[in-house]
Parts: C-alpha cells; structure tokens; sequence
C-alpha cells in the first residue's frame, strides 16, 4: 500500500512581520491509499488549514504537500471535499448543486447518463423526495448529506472531510456516520476526517492521529484502531478495544490542552523604556524651523 | 361700517368651507369596508379588520385635515383679497368682489391650496378632457387614414395627430421615459459594476469616477447629456427631447445600481467561491453560476432605488427639458394659472405618488421572484 498523499516539513502561517502566526509547523504525514485516517485536534488547531492544503485552497509556505508524488497546484476533481458549513450554494435546487458538479466532472458524458449520476447520488443519500427543494428548505443534517452526495458524485479518489458533522445534533450526526461509513466501505476510496470527537474517529478510521494545538501545531503519535468492520454504534461501546483507544487518544489530548494552559502562562520581559517628560527634548525639525527664522 | 363689512366677508367663507364636506365624503372609506369584510379570512380576521380600520382612520384623517388646512387658507387668501379691492377701489367693489367670491365666478377666485373635492374634480376633468382627446385623435386617424395608406406606399411618413396631450398620454410618456432611462442605468450600471467587484484594481481605478459623479445633480447631467445630444442626432424627424430625458434619467439613477452591483460581487460568500474553485469551475461558470446569483440580492437591492431615483429624477428633468410628460405637465399648469391649476398639480402629485410606488412594488415582486435570499426583502 502506497501513499496517496504525503506531508513534507510543512509550515504555514497568517499575517506579516511581527503579526504572523505560524499555525501548522512541520507537519510530516502520510495517507495511504484506501484507508480512512482521522485527525482530532481541538478548535483553533489548524485542523482546517491542513485539509486546505490538501484541497489545493491553501499552498503551504515551506515543505510540499504531494498528492500521488506530484506537488499540489490548486483543486482537482479528484480530490473531493465535504465543508464544515455544507456550502452548498443557496439558490440551486438539491438536483442543480450537485449537478454543477457532476456537469464539470463528466463533460463528455450524455445528459442522460449524467442525469442518472445525479439521481443514483440523490438516492445514495436518501434524499430523492426533496430532489428539486432548495438547501434552505432543508435541515442541517438533509443539507450535510447533499453536501457528501456532490462530494461522491465527482467520483474522488480521496475523500476529504472537514468537520463535516460537527454542526449537527448527536442522533443525526449518527446516523450520517454510519451512512458516511456505509458509502465508504461500498467504494472503498481513500478518506481523511477531521474531528473535534474522538468517539467519532474512533468509530469510523482506521488511524488517528491527534493535531497538538497550535499555534505551531504539529502532528501526535498515531493511534491504529483495529476494531473489526462493520461497526456498529451501538455495540462500540461494549467493545474492549474500543475504551482503551479512546481512553489513550482522550488522555493524550487532555495532557496536551493542559501543557497548552501552561506554556501560555510564561512570563513577558518587558523593554527597558525611559519616559520622555513633555518639554525635555527638542526634535530635530523644531531647531530647523527655529534656525530658519 | 367696518365691522359690518368684516361679518360679510365672514359669510362666503363659512359658506365655501362648509360645502364641500357635505358634497365630498371622504371617497376611500365607508363604502367599502361592508364588502371588505366577506373576503377578510377566517384567520386572523379580526386582526385584518383592525389594521384596515386603523389605515381607513389615516385616510380619513389626513383628508380632514387637509380639507380644515385648505379651507384655512381659502380664508385667509379670500379676506386679504377682499380687503385689497376695498383699500383700493372702495367698499361698493369689495361687495361685489364678495358676491363674486361665493358665487363661484371662476375669475375671482382666491389661488391657494385646493380641498380634496376640487382635487377630485380636476382629476374628473382631466379624464374627461383625456376621452375628448382620444376620440379626436381616433378621428383624425379614420380621417387621414386614406392619406397615411398613400404616403406609405410613396414610401413617407405617415401624418400623426399633433393636437394637446392629454393627461394620460403624458403620464404614459414618462412611464414610457422612465422605464428606458431605467434599462439604459441597468445595462450600463449592472456590467461595470460586475466588472468592477471582481477586479480590486479596476475598482480602485473607477472609484473616483463613481464617487465624483454620483453625488452631480439632475439638473447638470440633463445640461451635459443636451451638450452631446444635440450635437450627435441631427435628423429634424427624431424625438431629441425623449432621448435627452431618458438619457439624462439613466445617468442619473445608474449610481446606486453600479455601487451595490460592485459590493455585492466583491463581497460574495468566500464559501461560495471556494466551491467554486473545488469544482474548477472555469471564469464564466463560475461568474454566472455562482457569483451573480450570490450577488442579485444587493443588486436588487440597488436597482430599487435605481427605479425610485429615476422616477423622482425624470419629473425634474422633463420639468426642465420641455419634453413631454407629468413634470411638464406640472410646470405647464403652474404657468399657466387657471382656476383648477393648483387642483390639477395635486392631482398630479398623487399620480406621481402612486406610480412611483406601483413601479417599487414591481422591483419587490420581481426581486422576489429571482432571488434566493427571501427574508431580507421588505
């Protein structure tokens, strides 16, 4: 098994100069082909940067991120992606979203073969009796499920998900994870999850690896979960395997969040400033004006 | 002598203040409200009866108080009158004039505010008058309709009817004049302002141009927009006044559409845009699939007061460019000073009022119908 994407030093920061904040710093990291890998990082770590990177929205300040051995330029229809916020565009019916997909994907197929796409994708994600209402008429988690339908739709060779649950309630956030789950292992393509919810990773990966939080985040230790598939929700939690990985992968993250609390509290050297009392010191354009008259 | 002359003066005022609240009921309000009530749904009905009351109520009110406000100043007007020809010309006149006055003798009629009943009567007068001119126009078209077949075959221009417009037919040619200044601001405002949000450079290129020019008057664009006409349409046969005023109309209100369509472009959902790139949409794709859509509710929003600015502006215009219309008839019947002028002016005000209205409410319906974002339109 080879790897579909591999992670090379990468850093990536915001702002210039003195503003800049390193966010992601020397990130290594390898997704092998046809696993599900899951990142688990707190809020704010940079969780959303690293898939950015992979999508191609975002290019990397120093390293390379490589996608089958070749560097990332920009997006590719072969990267699909499911957003945090759905982003599914407001005025086209669930139907005309997904087929703005399918259409830039397929181009040469027959508009029959591409209607049948669309309806196979609606269906996938049961979501046919509101296949021509539009994403306001939906709930959230009908909205998130057209949202993984366009991403499937453009047949990607790896799935990218961001957060794409986390704005759910638990009993439908649970049920899209066994659907997500059930689409997955149907087609067995690469995904890469990113999660605030270690039972969320723990269920549907096959590795995780937790983000230490940043700024200047990097990668933890991986964590391999050989649950056997099909898992099931329910039972997961009588499952002795399962209590002892998310025992470690949560003892992890709370060491770090505390480590975090700490390193915050360091003390700041101040500059060593002298006042300047009002009326002490004349400036140079004073005694030019002055010499003028 | 004097105070005998001051109760007569008295006498035709209450007479003329008193009248017309007898003959003009308020025309909007009671009979009405029985029929209103079969078709008030059964939900919230008495609500709906309640909000209907309470702008009825409005009306009313605000017909009262124009009536008292212009009989106020009927008084005043008629006792200034009065005592004028009395300084003047003695006390035998001033009882004449006083006749005069409560008579109704059109000619010595104080000017001032007209009541809601002479106001209704120069609307009716000027409907009236439309039905004469129609029927003339229709005429004179059977009459010269032999002449029209054969000067068409010679291949010349048909004889048009050059007779006075009536009122309707000026209020038709402003809607006619405002409604291509409108699509002249909206081909020229909506694609440079799309041009102008999707490129900062250019934005900040044509940035001073939008802010010097917006805030120009009317009066200077109609002026500029003369300057360039004149000069360019020489032919005698075209209708320079119309296109002068609906340039100068188009230029005028474009401002509003061009500044919303550049903001509402440039500020497009960056989540939006990012399915755009994901996708790979190519330029045109992604400008008409996803950031005009994105954008039609500020460009909406700009075009409302496109066609608002316009209207307001196109009565000024025509005021002042002679062209046919409601602002020429306006300013022909100040001019002109007849009896039923100030009448016919409020009934041209209403007119305008309601039109412009009419034409906002055409905006809403249609924003309504192509854009995505419902809540935000009021």
């Amino acid at each position: 098994m080879h790897n579909i994407v591999e992670f090379r030093g990468v850093s990536k920061g915001y702002g210039e100069g003195s503003n800049r904040t390193e966010v992601l710093h020397d990130i290594n990291l390898n997704i092998r082909e046809g696993e599900f890998l899951a990142i688990v990082g707190f809020t704010g770590s940079g969780k959303t940067t690293l898939i950015n990177m992979i999508t191609g929205l975002l290019q990397p300040d120093e390293g390379e991120v490589l996608f089958k051995g070749a560097p990332i330029k920009g997006p590719g229809h072969e990267r699909g992606v499911i957003f945090q916020n759905y982003s599914l565009l407001p005025w086209l019916s669930v139907y005309q979203n997904i087929a703005l997909a399918v259409d830039e994907v397929f181009p040469n197929w027959s508009k029959t073969e591409r209607d049948q796409h669309i309806r196979k994708f609606v269906e996938m994600v049961n979501l046919s009796p509101a296949l021509n209402k539009r994403p306001s008429e939906l709930s959230g988690g009908m909205r998130q499920r057209v949202a993984v339908a366009r991403a499937l739709s453009m047949d990607p060779e790896l799935l990218l998900m961001d957060e794409p649950l986390g704005a759910l309630d638990a009993l439908t956030r649970g049920n899209l994870q066994t659907e997500i789950l059930k689409i997955w292992s149907a087609n067995q393509r690469t995904a890469l999850l990113i999660t605030n919810d270690v039972d969320e990773g723990i269920l549907m990966a096959d590795r995780i690896i937790p983000l230490r939080p940043g700024p200047n985040a990097t990668l933890g230790p991986e964590f391999i979960i050989d649950i056997d598939r099909p898992r099931d929700k329910t039972q997961l939690n009588d499952h002795p395997g399962f209590k002892k990985i998310r025992n470690e992968v949560m003892s992890y993250l709370m060491d770090l969040g505390d480590a975090s609390k700490l390193q915050q509290s360091k003390t700041y050297v101040l500059p060593d400033l002298q006042p300047i009392m009002p009326g002490t010191r004349s400036f140079p354009f004073r005694k030019a004006a002055s010499t003028l008259n | 002598m004097k105070d005998n002359s001051i109760v007569a003066i008295e006498q035709p005022i209450h007479k003329n203040g008193t009248a017309p609240t007898s003959k003009a009921p308020p025309a909007a309000t009671t009979p009405k409200s029985g029929g209103w009530q079969n078709y008030v749904p059964k939900i919230d009905g008495q609500l709906l009866l309640k909000k209907s009351l309470v702008s009825l109520a409005s009306i009313l009110v605000f017909l009262l108080a124009w009536h008292f406000g212009a009989a106020k100043l009927y008084d005043i007007e008629a006792t200034e009158k009065v005592q004028k020809v009395l300084n003047e010309q003695g006390e035998v006149a001033a009882r004449e004039m006083i006749d005069c006055i409560s008579s109704g003798e059109v000619s010595c009629q104080p000017n001032t505010l007209p009541s809601p009943y002479q106001v209704l009567l120069a609307a009716q007068n000027l409907l009236r008058d439309h039905r004469a001119i129609s029927d003339k126009k229709a005429e004179f078209r059977q009459k010269v309709a032999n002449t029209n077949a054969d000067r068409k075959a010679q291949g010349l221009s048909p004889i048009t009817y050059t007779g006075r417009p009536s009122f309707v037919d000026q209020i038709l040619t402003s809607i006619k004049t405002v409604i291509a200044g409108f699509l002249l601001s909206m081909f020229i405002a909506i694609p440079i302002g799309i041009i102008t949000g999707l490129n900062q450079n250019l934005r900040m290129a044509f940035n001073w141009l939008i802010q010097i020019f917006k805030p120009v008057s009317p009066v200077v664009w109609l002026l500029l927009v003369f300057m360039i006409v004149k000069t360019v349409i020489r032919d005698p046969e075209i209708d320079k006044s119309f296109i002068i005023s609906f340039i100068s109309v188009g230029l005028c209100a474009m401002w509003a559409t061009l500044v919303n369509t550049s903001v509402g472009v440039s500020s497009v959902q960056k989540d939006y845009i990012n399915v755009a790139k994901v996708l790979q949409l190519n330029v045109g794709k992604k400008i008409f699939k996803v950031i005009i859509p994105a954008s039609i509710p500020l460009i909406f929003t700009g075009l409302r007061i496109t066609v608002s600015v316009a209207w307001m502006v196109l009565i000024a215009i025509e005021l002042l460019a002679q062209s046919p219309g409601l602002g020429s008839f306006v300013w022909e019947e100040f001019q002109n000073g007849a009896n039923d002028s100030n009448a016919k002016i409020i009934v041209a005000m209403f007119v305008i009022g309601i039109i412009g209205f009419l034409l906002d409410r055409i905006m809403v319906f249609v924003q309504h119908s192509v854009s995505f974002d419902k809540a935000n339109i009021a």
